[in-house]
């Protein structure tokens, strides 16, 4: 009796708003899953009239081929899933080495373009303009072909600027062996890290209490350094010893080599991601109101006080998102990697499918990791800008 | 590597979550209009998919509907496929393919040529971008197993070779330790590369390139000491270098490579068309039928082999499906064998082959076209 009153009383469910959004939002996702299924089976069906099974079984197979760039050892006799690694190892490099620096000169950039020298202002302009205005592709073959590839044959090659040895094989560059005594230099290196965090946050409590910025970071940087100096000095044995590279046979050995394709890609990425980089710290740094600079000023702050206290905080939350969307592009634009030959995950999927004959397979999978590395790029920056947006009470 | 580990199964986890959020969202308190929703929409007829032809007869019907055979075919190799200073396609692999077209259709120019990479030929096949697969391509068992595609004849027996400049003195892969290998990425060439450099004990480091201009282009700027492709594609890549004198073919053969045209799995019709083809070539070679006698020949012919061939008697046409002159218009409008062989890598050509080889059974080659009958 009672669900009958109520039933009179109450809208019916087909003109009740919040049902027909659930319902409306259950349509879709059927719609949607229905497509998918749609062409699942659809591909299953023509992979099976071929004879040919979705699996990947095949990934534990002998890969047969051989790979010059590896982070790990890797011979023909390896698994493809490992050659696949191998792939993915590369990209994360290239990633890692391409947001790090492509972020330092980007800033330099932002910076400059805003600089009331003329010149620098105009070059840095000039730069900005050009790069972004170039096909990214292009840029990186210019780079290969036009830059590294030209450089000194090996049997031409001199040590140039300190033991740094360019030639068309690879870029050459001095790198530590670490000797006997590196574990306790190790040690050192942790304690140094220990001492700079205590530095760190007795100088930060020291700020909140009288008012004052010290320069935090750059102190407790100091405050590692001065450990690591003295524990270099003071132990018996150098911990680690340069290793020079050198021209051995036809190929260079010892040291580093980093080889023209790994170049030809972090040097065109990073000076071509900078280039946007560049803008958008402009963008961040011009959206701080200029009563913010005057009011500064007003108080006796110097410029670089006023820019390290006011406008970059401030800045910083407006340049955090669009550099997000930087770092994601500069990932997902290192497959370009396959046009100067380095082996990075797109490149190896692209053997491995066409030696195995897996495609659907081996493009689902590189698109998966495109996904995850793009999701935990953003993620961490989503993260940070978190912590740096503005507290609202 | 522990640490990167450690930060890739949280990627993994990361994604399972969102993987999840995803899919628990329907789940809410209406579970009976999701069955209702579910019912309605997979009542509408799901639309044919377009699929490549296949089964029998299947192709044929597809191409002729069309008006056209599409051909997968290279672009980057003087003498196989490639496209000359007027734009057009030339080549031994390029002239199969014409002569499909006139066995198809009586007409040889009906033909389109889709250049394809080494890296994407197979799944242009397999998914029915190209009816025909004839660009240099290594027969190998999992190419004609698992790449899903059927090695109809070799039109070009190959091995692969090492190329190195004159000037660095090697005449041995040993000669090649520590040194630098540019090829092509795809390729049975690389598999093979790193088969013999492991055999013969030699450390080297690859060089790999997503197409044949990339892994020539890096090899004459000296990225690598030497860059390696069946001897056929050396040969002619060499004839396009800055200096073709300047660089040598090392005499070791590293492998066997049959070159030959591919079709998809599944229609044995268009199997035996484009495997009649090239014994087509092979026979009017053997029978001494060119373009140019090849009227006056079938007015006069004898030979009761020559005139199944040309369709003069029997039905050996109609037995592939195609009009019982196909042999006839593939020999007048393209010519036999040893015509294709020295338009595109005679001896008047940049890209000089001797036929080795690829020369008749009954002049001490390889080639032998089955009887006609």
């Amino acid at each position: 009796m009672q669900y009958e009153q109520k039933r009179e009383t109450a809208i019916p469910f087909w003109r009740d708003e919040r049902i027909l959004r659930v319902l409306g939002q259950v349509v879709f996702v059927a719609l949607v899953v229905f497509v998918a299924t749609l062409i699942y089976q659809n591909m299953k069906a023509g992979l099976a009239r071929q004879g040919i099974s979705l699996s990947y079984a095949f990934l534990k197979n002998l890969s047969g081929f051989d790979i010059a760039e590896t982070a790990f050892p890797y011979s023909r006799n390896s698994a493809y899933w490992q050659a696949f690694l191998i792939g993915l190892l590369n990209t994360l490099l290239v990633s890692v080495v391409g947001i790090i620096f492509s972020t330092i000169l980007g800033v330099i950039l932002g910076v400059a373009r805003l600089s009331t020298n003329f010149i620098i202002n105009r070059l840095a302009s000039f730069y900005l303009e050009i790069i972004r205005n170039l096909s990214l592709l292009v840029f990186l073959i210019f780079w290969y072909l036009g830059v590294f590839l030209k450089l000194p044959r090996v049997k031409e090659a001199t040590p140039w600027l300190g033991d740094i040895i360019l030639t068309n094989r690879g870029v050459g560059i001095p790198w530590g062996i670490p000797t006997a005594s590196f574990p306790t230099f190790r040690l050192i290196l942790f304690l140094g890290l220990l001492f700079a965090l205590v530095v760190f946050f007795v100088l930060r409590e020291y700020g909140k209490r009288t008012g004052r910025a010290p320069l935090t970071l750059v102190w407790s940087f100091l405050a590692f350094l001065l450990v690591a100096l003295i524990g270099w000095f003071v132990l018996p044995e150098r911990p680690i010893v340069a290793d020079l590279a050198f021209v051995k046979g036809l190929n260079l050995s010892g040291g580093k080599i980093l080889s023209p394709e790994f170049m030809a890609l972090t040097s065109g990425l990073v000076l071509y991601t900078a280039a946007f980089i560049g803008e958008v710290v402009r963008a961040g740094i011009q959206s701080v109101s200029k009563g913010q600079i005057e009011a500064s000023r007003a108080l006796g702050l110097n410029s670089f006080q006023t820019l390290r206290l006011v406008v970059f905080p401030q800045a910083l939350r407006v340049i955090i998102p669009p550099l997000t969307s930087q770092y994601l592009n500069l990932v997902k634009n290192s497959s370009l990697a396959i046009a100067v030959g380095y082996p990075d995950v797109f490149y190896v999927s692209n053997t491995i499918q066409n030696q195995t004959g897996r495609a659907v397979e081996m493009i689902s999978l590189v698109m998966f990791t495109y996904l995850v590395l793009s999701l935990a790029t953003s993620a961490l920056m989503n993260w940070y800008n978190q912590r740096i947006k503005l507290a609202e009470r | 590597m522990r640490k990167l580990y450690m930060s890739l199964s949280v990627f993994v986890l990361l994604a399972l979550a969102l993987a999840a959020c995803g899919g628990a969202a329907p789940a809410g308190g209406n579970t009976v209009t999701v069955k209702e929703t579910v019912v309605v929409t997979v009542e509408v007829p799901a639309a044919p998919a377009v699929v490549a032809p296949s089964g029998y007869g299947e192709t044929l019907k597809a191409v002729q509907a069309r008006g056209h055979l599409v051909c997968g075919a290279n672009a980057q190799v003087p003498g196989f496929g490639y496209v000359d200073s007027n734009g057009n396609y030339a080549g031994i692999d390029v002239d199969y393919c014409r002569a499909l077209a006139a066995a198809v259709f009586g007409d040889a120019t009906k033909v389109e040529f889709r250049p394809v990479t080494a890296a994407e030929r197979f799944t242009a096949l397999q998914s029915g971008e190209i009816d025909v697969l004839s660009r240099n391509t290594t027969w190998s068992l999992v190419r004609d197993t698992e790449l899903g595609g059927n090695f109809t004849a070799t039109t070009f027996y190959d091995g692969q070779g090492m190329m190195v400049p004159v000037a660095s003195g090697m005449t041995t892969l040993k000669d090649l330790e520590g040194g630098t290998v540019c090829v092509q990425t795809g390729t049975t060439t690389e598999l093979n590369l790193a088969d013999v450099m492991a055999a013969e004990g030699v450390s080297y480091t690859p060089a790999v390139f997503e197409d044949a201009d990339a892994t020539f282009a890096a090899y004459s700027e000296g990225r690598c000491d030497a860059v390696t492709t069946d001897k056929s594609g050396l040969i002619s890549r060499r004839s396009v270098l800055a200096d073709p004198a300047a660089h040598i073919i090392m005499d070791v053969t590293m492998s066997k490579e049959p070159l030959g045209p591919m079709v998809r799995h599944g229609d044995d019709q268009w199997f035996d068309i484009a495997q009649w083809t090239v014994f087509t070539l092979f026979a009017g070679e053997e029978f001494g039928l060119t373009s140019a006698n090849v009227d006056s020949k079938r007015d006069s012919a004898t030979a009761p082999e020559i005139r199944r061939m040309l369709g003069l008697e029997g039905d050996l046409g109609l037995k592939l499906g195609l009009s019982n002159d196909f042999a006839y218009n593939i020999i007048k409008q393209v010519g036999n064998y040893a015509e294709i062989y020295d338009r595109n890598l005679g001896p008047n050509t940049p890209t000089y082959i001797p036929r080795g080889f690829n020369k008749q059974y009954t002049d001490g080659g390889l080639l032998f076209a089955p009887p006609f009958r």
